[in-house]
């Protein structure tokens, strides 16, 4: 459609190129001296972990961030971007991950408000229902976006990049918020782009999409890029050993568990959104009990923050029993009261939620752990065993710090994540409601937590996570629920739970056998 | 070269203690120049300003005497603002409770009452502090109300009401028809603690209320809850603490401040209720607490600093013709000092250097 077809993309130019591209914030090095080269015709994926540097580096192709060094060539000129509205005009595109939408306007109006030129509203609404049938990425144009669902906002996003025609699309994670199945329909659409001729940078830690989708794959670590290779080729153990650069530890599975009573229960939860568009909570129950790992998946946004606020017991419910906490109803009581009870809460935002982030670790440490134990007296704060717990949490999680006590923020995510959870843990709690318990992590800090969890569970604990990841939940949960509207689905087994399934219920089908309680629902 | 602004990756306590110092340092700078500018000599000025009154033991007894209400109002209003509840109102609340410790004085006048007078007098006038100061928090804990707002115009409820006292019910039959009270009786004065001097109980009580709210923000679980939920509300709620509570609760303590300060004022230094009581305490006090970097022992030192100011500029007024508003330009401009040097603890300067890799440095 736009130049004939080479038989390998590496005989015709690049279109976009970075030589020595670098960004340096203070003394930290976000991307050093990066070459790399992205050709027309082809799926280059951008894999790394979290804090690899993969956002600065589409951030500054896409004129966001100015390079402290280096140059960004596209067809073989160099160039610099003096904002993002440059680089669309070039021809450059970009899906961001976290959406940019506003939920009171309809489609086309934040369509329109996205595109930069004088097109009469009219026409850009016409266009958008053009590119989007064309596509196969059905939209209405007049629908208000906060009654979308969030693979129908992607959709917008990526109607809106495709409406500038552009050459080079980038793509940030674009299946994190998609069920298997949404995901695969994206893969066609992305296919399409290809054949079109066009470019499209994949950002993605998810190893086995990558080498189903992308012809090339750059690897960053720590800000360098590691190596340039063709996934098809590589196994996916041998592409997470470039990302990571050593090997994982392997989770161990769970060993014969043996679960208990009820430690957990929900009765018919239901419980109204605290803020405009929010989702309500409808019907939920389910029973875990210890010893047991119950996971609950689901795309963002379908409750599961309101259902943690109401387990915490941020947000209460009138009914006390509603929450039975060991036995004893809960859904009226604090906090603090369901702390006292032996329950603990991780919540999914570490900093600013799970921890003050300019506060320091000892005093964070108090923040959950004042209600039980021995931290407080008369009133009075004892700051030596807020130190133990953070001496204890450190050796246990192998938590890397600059000295013995820094403040939360100064910490790496994957770091504060073991803090967070540990602390938690350390408590010895007898039910622990967990939300993205690896959200962000690296992969290290990730496989301690799992195991965390999992050793936590067979020490006769119940344990609740809530996770967008299906291989996490996959790999520890003994049965795994999933979150869709504000419902949860029955629990599935483990031995039952396949991605398909999975995926049908957060697209929000209903399989077979459960029809009858969904309808119940 | 370039000059940027960087993020630190933790507070720095080193600047954290500086800070204050830095911006006493620009602002001396800067009244210099304003000196020289009305006409005088900025060194005779500076010295009769904060080297004079050090000098001799009046004029000492009198910076312990202006910083006593100076230091129990920042108290609790640091209180606040470490709460993130914003009271700008303690000047009436100081008013408030120097009409309600007054009124027990006024009504007593005269009588056999014996020395549970001077007692009464303070709890009442804490008592009204804090009642007063809780009109703003209800409104803004039920009603979202601007406590900003609320508390400000409370202020000048509270000074009309005084006002009115001093010149209708509760003037001094003997008094020419000037607007004050009759001079308390001995029971209900706040006695002094060096015969003939100046300086009263109420300076022993300012310092006990700084080593208290030491204890009580550095020690207890309540002092770390009023600081988790100002720096950071959602993990505040997490860990259970109750924002709402604490705005009440903050409230009030420094509303009993402002009273407790504004009866140890009237029966003190003063010794009768008159209008113009206070010369901005209330004021000036919110510029103490965030020059003592709402610390209780940063606030004691800036509120006697804050207080040298006070005698410094009435020396300068007498001595230089100097006009005494200079004494107020001269804390607004250190209030503004402090603040923008306050940056510096979460940020510093860095010079950027233009190696020849750099082509665009960063923004």
């Amino acid at each position: 459609m736009l130049d004939p077809a080479p038989a390998t993309p590496q005989t015709s130019h690049p279109l976009l190129q970075t030589v020595g591209l670098t960004k340096r914030y203070g003394d930290f090095l976000a991307n050093d001296s990066i070459d790399i080269e992205i050709f027309p015709r082809e799926i280059h994926a951008l894999l790394g972990e979290n804090g690899a540097g993969k956002s600065t580096l589409v951030k500054t192709i896409y004129g966001l961030v100015q390079p402290s060094a280096g140059e960004l060539r596209w067809q073989g000129a160099p160039i610099k971007l003096s904002g993002p509205a440059e680089a669309r005009s070039l021809g450059i595109g970009m899906v961001f991950q976290h959406f940019s939408l506003f939920d009171n306007l309809t489609v086309a109006e934040n369509v329109a408000l996205g595109l930069d030129g004088k097109e009469p509203f009219k026409a850009i609404s016409a266009r958008l229902a053009d590119v989007a049938r064309d596509y196969g990425l059905p939209l209405d144009p007049s629908r208000e976006v906060w009654q979308l669902s969030v693979g129908e906002r992607q959709r917008i996003e990526i109607v809106r990049a495709l409406m500038q025609n552009p050459k080079f699309l980038i793509l940030d994670e674009p299946t994190a918020v998609l069920t298997p199945q949404e995901a695969d329909q994206l893969f066609v659409v992305l296919e399409r782009l290809k054949a079109e001729g066009r470019a499209i940078l994949y950002i993605s830690h998810k190893l086995d999409e990558v080498k189903r989708l992308c012809d090339t794959a750059t690897i960053l670590r720590g800000g360098k890029k590691v190596a340039t290779c063709n996934p098809k080729r590589e196994t996916a153990a041998s592409l997470a050993r470039m990302m990571v650069g050593t090997e994982i530890k392997e989770v161990k599975p769970p060993a014969e568990r043996r679960t208990t009573v009820p430690r957990l229960v929900v009765n018919d939860l239901n419980l109204a959104p605290s803020e405009l568009h929010g989702i309500s909570l409808r019907n939920i129950s389910f029973e875990l009990k210890g010893g047991e790992i119950l996971g609950i998946a689901g795309v963002a946004g379908n409750g599961q923050d309101e259902l943690f606020a109401a387990l915490s017991g941020e947000r209460l419910v009138k009914e006390p029993g509603t929450i039975i906490i060991d036995g004893l109803a809960c859904g009226h009581l604090s906090i603090t009261q369901r702390r006292k009870m032996g329950a603990a809460f991780v919540p999914e935002e570490r900093l600013g939620h799970g921890t003050a982030p300019r506060m320091r670790l000892s005093e964070n440490a108090l923040l959950t752990g004042h209600a039980a134990g021995d931290m407080v007296r008369h009133g009075f704060i004892n700051a030596a065993a807020t130190l133990r717990t953070v001496d204890l949490t450190t050796e246990t999680f192998d938590v890397r710090k600059a000295k013995r006590d820094p403040e939360a923020a100064s910490l790496s995510g994957g770091n504060l994540q073991k803090f967070v959870v540990g602390r938690e843990i350390l408590r010895g709690p007898a039910v622990l409601v967990v939300n993205q318990p690896t959200w962000g992590v690296d992969a290290g800090a990730a496989a301690i937590i799992r195991q965390a969890l999992i050793d936590l569970a067979s020490a006769g604990a119940a344990v609740l996570v809530t996770s967008q990841d299906l291989d996490e939940l996959i790999e520890i949960a003994d049965r795994i629920a999933v979150m869709f509207h504000g419902h949860l689905s029955e629990a599935l087994p483990r031995a039952d739970a396949t991605r398909e399934k999975l995926g049908l219920l957060m697209g929000g089908a209903t399989l077979e056998k459960e029809a009858a309680h969904a309808i119940g629902a | 070269m370039q000059l940027v602004l960087e993020k630190r990756a933790e507070r720095s306590r080193t600047i954290a203690l500086v800070s204050p110092l830095i911006a006493i340092g620009l602002t001396l700078v800067t009244m210099s120049v304003l000196f020289a500018v009305l006409g005088k000599n900025p060194i005779t000025a500076l010295g009769v300003y904060f080297i004079a009154p050090l000098t001799d033991g009046y004029s000492l007894q009198e910076i312990a005497v202006k910083a006593t209400p100076l230091v129990m109002i920042a108290i609790g209003l640091s209180l606040c603002y470490l709460a993130n509840a914003w009271n700008i109102g303690a000047e009436g609340q100081f008013l408030i409770g120097a009409v309600a410790g007054s009124w027990i004085a006024v009504k007593t006048q005269g009588t056999e009452a014996g020395h549970w007078v001077l007692p009464a007098m303070l709890v009442a006038g804490a008592a009204a502090g804090a009642l007063y100061a809780l009109i703003p928090a209800l409104c803004r804990v039920k009603f979202g109300a601007s406590e900003i707002l609320t508390s400000l115009m409370l202020v000048y409820v509270a000074d009309l009401l005084l006002d009115y006292l001093v010149r209708g019910p509760w003037r001094d039959p003997a008094g020419f028809n000037f607007p004050t009270t009759a001079e308390f009786d001995p029971v209900a004065t706040v006695p002094v603690l060096i015969e003939g001097g100046r300086l009263h109980l109420g300076s022993i009580i300012a310092l006990v209320v700084v080593a208290a709210a030491f204890v009580l923000l550095d020690r207890t679980i309540k002092g770390f809850e009023i600081r988790v939920v100002g720096v950071a509300p959602r993990a505040a709620r997490f860990g259970g603490f109750n924002a709402n509570q604490l705005i009440l609760l903050t409230f009030a303590v420094s509303g009993a401040l402002a009273g407790l300060a504004g009866i140890i004022e009237v029966a003190g230094p003063i010794g009768h209720l008159q209008p113009g009581i206070s010369p901005g305490y209330g004021f000036t006090a919110i510029i103490v607490a965030f020059l003592g970097r709402l610390n209780p022992v940063g606030i004691l030192i800036a509120g006697l600093f804050l207080a040298l100011t006070f005698i410094g500029g009435e020396q300068a007024q007498i001595t230089m013709k100097i006009p005494l508003d200079v004494t107020k330009v001269f804390q607004g401009i250190l209030l503004f000092y402090v603040l923008a040097c306050d940056s510096l603890i979460l940020y510093r300067f860095k010079l950027v250097s233009a190696a020849p890799q750099v082509q665009r440095a960063a923004r």
